[in-house]
C-alpha cells in the first residue's frame, strides 16, 4: 500500500482550454531545436555545424565544464541551423529531421549512468539545491521521479502502457543512488512500483511539482543533493536500459483559451512550435501569446519561429491582451475578471468554473503589502515571504537558514500569480540561486 | 470612452521624460493608472495573473470604512442636535451637518497626505502608491471632530514623513501611520485633543444646562467608582445605544455595529486577518473579565462590563481597521495570533489602569506594531531551528 500524502495549500487555476481525449500524431514537422538556456548550470559549447548529419542522440552540444554531458539531437537529420544571439550566445541548435530515423550505438556493455550520459537523457534531469542540470560525478542522496503533473492545463507524464519502461527507469536510477528512488503519483492513479517508494498525493497544484513532493517526503538539507525528474524522462531512460532505444519522442498538450480544439499531440523534443499550431489557434483581434509549458512556468515562445522548450509537454496558447484599455479596472464588477480573493463578484459564478485569462498582470507593481498571500498557496515548511526577503537582501545566511536549498523558481510560481503586489517571485528566486551559487562555489 | 481613451494617450507623451510636464509624471501616471488598468503584460514568471491589486484592496478597506463613515457623520449631527436642544431635525439634515463638519477634515487629510506622496513619488520616480487612500479616511475618523484643521495637516505631514516616506513609502513603514496622526496629535496638543469640549461638535452654539461633552470612558475616567455612563444629557446609555455607537466619541468609530459591518467585508474578501481580529477580541474579552473581577475603586473604568468595554471607544474600531494593517502587523499566521492578542490585553489594560488615558487601543496598537518584527523573527526562527535539527538528525 502506497503512502497517501494531502497537499491541503494550493490552487487549481480554472483556465480554459483543457485537452480533451483525442491524440494526434504530428508527421508534419521537420525542424527539431534544442535551446540550451533550458539546461541552467552548465556553459554549452557546439559539437556541430550547419550541414553536419546527425543521428538520434547524437551530440549537438557540450559542458565546457564537463565534456561527456551533452546535449543530444532527438531526431535524425542534418543540422539547420547554429542561431546565435548577442555575444555570440548560442540560442538554439535546429536540425532538419530527414531520411531513415535511426540512432547512434549504445554499447550494450557501458554501465547505467554512461549510457543515460551518452543518450543525452541525464540533461533531462534536475538536482536541488539550484534546480540545475546535476553533476553527475556526485552522489545523490535519493532521486524524486514526479509522474503528475498538476500544472494549469496539463496532461499526465505518462499513461497507463509506459508502466514497463517506468519501472526499468526507476531501477536504473535506483543505481545511481545509495538511498532510494522516490515515486510521486496522483491518489488514485493506480501506478505502482517495486523498485521506488511510492507516494501517493491528493490536492491541489502544486501537488505534482516535484518540490512540494520532496518537501512533504524527505526535504532537502545543506550540504544534501538529490536529483528530480519527470516519468516522461524515467520511462525515455527505461526504455534505453532495457531495450537500447533513444526515444526523444514527446506527447505535448496543446491547451488554452486560444485553441480552437485542445488535444494532445505526438511529436519529438523540441519540434517548431508553428508547425505544431498550424491552424489550430482561434482567430483573434489582438496579439495571441504562446508559450512553451504552462501558464505558471512556461517560456513565451515566438509562434512563428519558437520551438519547444523543456520539459517538452505542453503548448498555451492565450490572448495576450495588451490592448485590452480596461477603464477602472479596479472598480470592476464583471464576475469574469479572476480572483481567489472574494474582493471581485466572480466567486459568485463559482471559481471552479473555467476564466478566461489573458497575460496582462492585472495591477501595478509594489512593495510587498499584503501578509500571508503566499503561504496559503506554499505547500512547504518555509517561510515564503522572509526567504524572499533574504534573497533581495543577497543575505546567504539568511538564505541557507530559511530554506533556499529546497526550492526552485517553480515553487513560487502560485505564489507569484495570487500576489497583489505583483512581485515577480520566480525571477527573484533564480537570480538568488544563481547568486548563491557562485559565491559558495 | 474610447474618445477619453484617445485623449489622454494623445496628452501623455507630454509628461513623459523630456516632456513639457515631466515634473507631473508621477501624478498623471497615477491618474491615467486609476482610469484604466495598464496593458503591461507579464515579462518574467507566471504568464496570467489573479485579478486583484493594490488599487482594489485599498478601496475594498475604504468600502468597508463606508458604513462607520456614514454613521459617524450622522451621529455628529445628531449629537450636535442633542446638545443644542434642537432633535426635531430630521434624518438627512442631520446627516448634512455631520457631513460639512467632517468634510473640511477628510480634505485637509487627503490634501496633505496625498500631497506628499505625489511629490515623493515624482522624486523617488515611482508611481504613486494607494495607501494612502486609507489612511486619508481613516485619520479624520479617529479624531474629534472639533480638531482644527491647521493642527491635522502638521500631524498628517508628519506623519507621512516620519513615519512612512523616510522608510521607504507604502509597504515599509512599521507603524501604522493613522494611528501615528493620532498620536501626534494627542501628545502635542493635550489640551485641545481630549477632555469635554471636543468630541461634539457645537457649532458656535450654546448646549442645553444639562449638557456636558464628555465621552463614555471620559466620564468614567473621573466620575465615582459604579457610575453608569451617560449620553451627553447626562441621561443613562443603554446597551442599545452602545452598540449602535449613540455616544460623543471620535467620530468614526462610536459604532460597534457599523464596525461589525466592515470586519464582515473584509474578513469576507480576505483582506483582514482573522486571526488578528479575532485574537485581539478574545485578549479584550479575557483582559475585561479579569479586569471586572478584580474590579477596584482606584481604578473605576475596571467595573465595565466586559461587553461594554469592548464595545465602548475606539477599540471595535483599532482591532478592526488598525490592528489588521498587513504592513504594520505580524506577517506569519502564529505570530497574527500573539499580535492580535496583546493587542486586546494591552488596550484594556491601559483603559483600566492608567487613568491618565481614557482610551488604550491607540497605544496598544501602536506599541504592538513595534513588537510585530520581534514575534515575527522568533516565529520565522523556531522554524530554523526545526531545520537545523533536521539537518543535524
Amino acid at each position: 500500500m502506497a503512502n497517501k500524502i494531502t497537499i491541503k495549500k494550493g490552487l487549481d487555476i480554472p483556465l480554459k482550454g483543457q485537452v480533451g481525449g483525442n491524440i494526434t500524431v504530428d508527421n508534419a514537422t521537420t525542424l527539431f531545436a534544442i535551446t540550451p538556456e533550458d539546461f541552467s548550470g552548465y556553459t554549452w559549447k557546439t559539437a556541430v555545424k550547419p550541414g553536419d548529419t546527425v543521428k538520434c542522440g547524437s551530440p549537438l552540444l557540450f559542458a565546457k565544464e564537463c565534456e561527456t554531458l551533452k546535449l543530444t539531437s532527438p531526431v535524425a537529420g542534418t543540422v539547420e541551423e547554429v542561431h546565435r544571439g548577442e555575444r555570440r550566445k548560442i540560442e538554439f541548435i535546429s536540425v532538419m529531421k530527414e531520411g531513415e530515423q535511426s540512432q547512434i550505438d549504445i554499447d550494450a556493455k557501458a554501465s547505467v549512468l554512461d549510457k543515460i550520459m551518452t543518450s543525452g537523457l541525464f540533461a533531462m534531469m534536475r538536482q536541488r539545491p539550484y534546480d540545475i542540470v546535476p553533476s553527475h560525478t556526485e552522489k545523490p542522496r535519493d532521486i524524486f521521479v514526479t509522474a503528475f503533473d498538476s500544472a494549469p492545463l496539463a496532461a499526465g507524464y505518462i499513461t497507463a502502457d509506459n508502466g514497463k519502461y517506468l519501472e526499468s527507469g526507476l531501477k536504473a536510477l535506483a543505481s545511481l543512488t545509495s538511498g532510494k528512488v522516490y515515486l510521486g503519483v496522483r491518489y488514485g492513479s493506480g501506478i505502482t512500483s517495486s523498485v521506488a517508494e511510492v507516494y501517493e498525493f491528493d490536492g491541489p497544484h502544486p501537488a505534482g511539482n516535484v518540490g512540494t513532493q520532496i518537501a512533504a517526503i524527505r526535504p532537502v538539507n545543506k550540504g544534501e543533493t538529490v536529483w528530480t525528474l519527470n516519468a516522461a524522462t524515467a520511462c525515455r531512460i527505461g526504455k534505453l536500459i532495457s531495450e537500447g532505444v533513444i526515444d526523444y519522442s514527446a506527447e505535448v498538450a496543446l491547451t488554452g483559451p486560444s485553441v480552437k480544439d485542445p488535444h494532445i499531440v505526438k511529436t519529438y523534443v523540441g519540434a517548431k512550435i508553428s508547425s505544431l499550431l498550424d491552424g489550430e489557434l482561434i482567430p483573434h483581434e489582438g496579439h495571441i501569446r504562446v508559450i512553451s509549458g504552462n501558464v505558471l512556468t512556461g517560456i513565451k515562445v515566438r509562434e512563428s519561429d519558437g520551438f519547444l522548450h523543456y520539459p517538452y509537454t505542453q503548448i498555451t496558447a492565450l490572448p495576450e491582451g495588451d490592448h485590452a484599455d480596461e477603464f477602472m479596472g479596479w472598480a470592476s464588477l464583471s464576475p469574469k475578471k479572476y480572483s481567489v480573493s472574494h474582493a471581485f463578484p466572480a466567486f459568485l459564478r463559482g471559481l471552479k468554473k473555467p476564466f478566461d485569462f489573458d497575460a496582462r498582470i492585472k495591477g501595478g507593481h509594489r512593495a510587498m503589502i499584503m501578509s500571508g498571500e503566499y503561504d496559503k498557496v506554499f505547500p512547504m515548511d518555509i517561510y515564503p515571504e522572509y526567504l524572499i526577503k533574504s534573497i533581495l537582501a543577497k543575505n546567504i545566511e539568511k538564505m541557507e537558514e530559511r530554506g533556499i536549498y529546497e526550492v526552485a523558481p517553480e515553487d513560487f510560481a502560485l505564489p507569484e500569480f495570487v500576489d497583489t503586489s505583483k512581485l515577480e517571485l520566480q525571477k527573484i528566486v533564480r537570480e538568488g540561486l544563481d547568486y548563491l551559487r557562485k559565491e559558495l562555489n | 470612452m474610447k474618445g477619453l481613451k484617445q485623449r489622454i494617450d494623445k496628452i501623455k507623451p507630454q509628461f513623459e521624460k523630456g516632456g513639457r510636464f515631466e515634473k507631473l509624471h508621477s501624478v498623471f501616471d497615477g491618474f491615467y493608472t486609476f482610469l484604466y488598468t495598464p496593458n503591461e503584460t507579464s515579462k518574467s514568471g507566471v504568464h496570467i495573473h489573479d485579478g486583484n491589486d493594490s488599487k482594489r484592496t485599498m478601496i475594498t478597506v475604504v468600502i468597508a470604512l463606508l458604513p462607520c463613515c456614514l454613521f459617524g457623520m450622522w451621529n455628529v449631527g445628531y449629537e450636535h442636535y442633542k446638545a443644542i436642544g434642537q432633535l426635531d431635525h430630521n434624518l438627512l439634515e442631520t446627516f448634512f451637518y455631520g457631513l460639512f463638519a467632517v468634510l473640511p477634515q477628510i480634505l485637509t487629510a487627503y490634501i496633505v497626505g496625498l500631497g506628499i506622496e505625489f511629490v515623493v513619488a515624482q522624486m523617488r520616480g515611482h508611481e504613486i502608491q494607494e495607501g494612502f487612500l486609507v489612511s486619508g479616511i481613516l485619520i479624520p475618523m479617529i479624531c474629534p471632530i472639533d480638531t482644527p484643521c491647521w493642527m491635522l495637516a502638521i500631524a498628517v505631514a508628519f506623519a507621512v514623513i516620519f513615519a512612512k516616506e523616510v522608510f521607504g513609502g507604502t509597504g515599509y513603514n512599521f507603524l501604522n501611520v493613522a494611528l501615528v496622526t493620532r498620536a501626534f496629535l494627542f501628545f502635542s496638543y493635550p489640551s485641545k485633543m481630549s477632555g469635554d469640549n471636543v468630541f461634539v461638535s457645537l457649532g458656535g452654539a450654546q448646549g442645553v444646562d444639562a449638557y456636558s461633552g464628555a465621552t463614555p470612558l471620559g466620564q468614567l475616567a473621573a466620575a465615582e467608582p459604579g457610575t453608569a455612563v451617560t449620553d451627553i444629557l447626562g441621561n443613562p446609555l443603554s446597551f442599545t445605544d452602545i452598540f449602535f455607537g449613540l455616544y460623543p466619541g471620535s467620530w468614526g468609530e462610536t459604532s460597534t455595529f457599523c464596525i461589525l459591518i466592515g470586519a464582515l467585508i473584509l474578513l469576507f474578501t480576505g483582506i483582514a486577518s482573522w486571526r488578528i481580529m479575532g485574537s485581539a477580541l478574545v485578549g479584550g474579552f479575557l483582559m475585561s473579565l479579569l479586569a471586572n473581577g478584580c474590579a477596584s475603586d482606584l481604578y473605576p473604568v475596571s467595573f465595565l462590563s466586559p461587553i461594554e468595554q469592548l464595545c465602548l471607544g475606539g477599540f471595535m474600531f483599532a482591532i478592526v481597521f488598525m490592528a489588521t494593517d498587513p504592513v504594520t502587523a505580524c506577517r506569519t499566521n502564529t505570530g497574527k495570533y500573539i499580535y492580535g492578542f496583546l493587542i486586546g490585553v494591552i488596550a484594556i489594560l491601559i483603559r483600566c489602569y492608567n487613568t491618565g488615558y481614557p482610551e488604550g487601543a491607540m497605544l496598544a496598537v501602536l506599541l504592538m506594531n513595534c513588537f510585530a518584527p520581534l514575534i515575527d523573527y522568533c516565529v520565522v526562527n523556531s522554524n530554523v531551528r526545526k531545520r537545523l535539527r533536521r539537518a543535524q538528525n
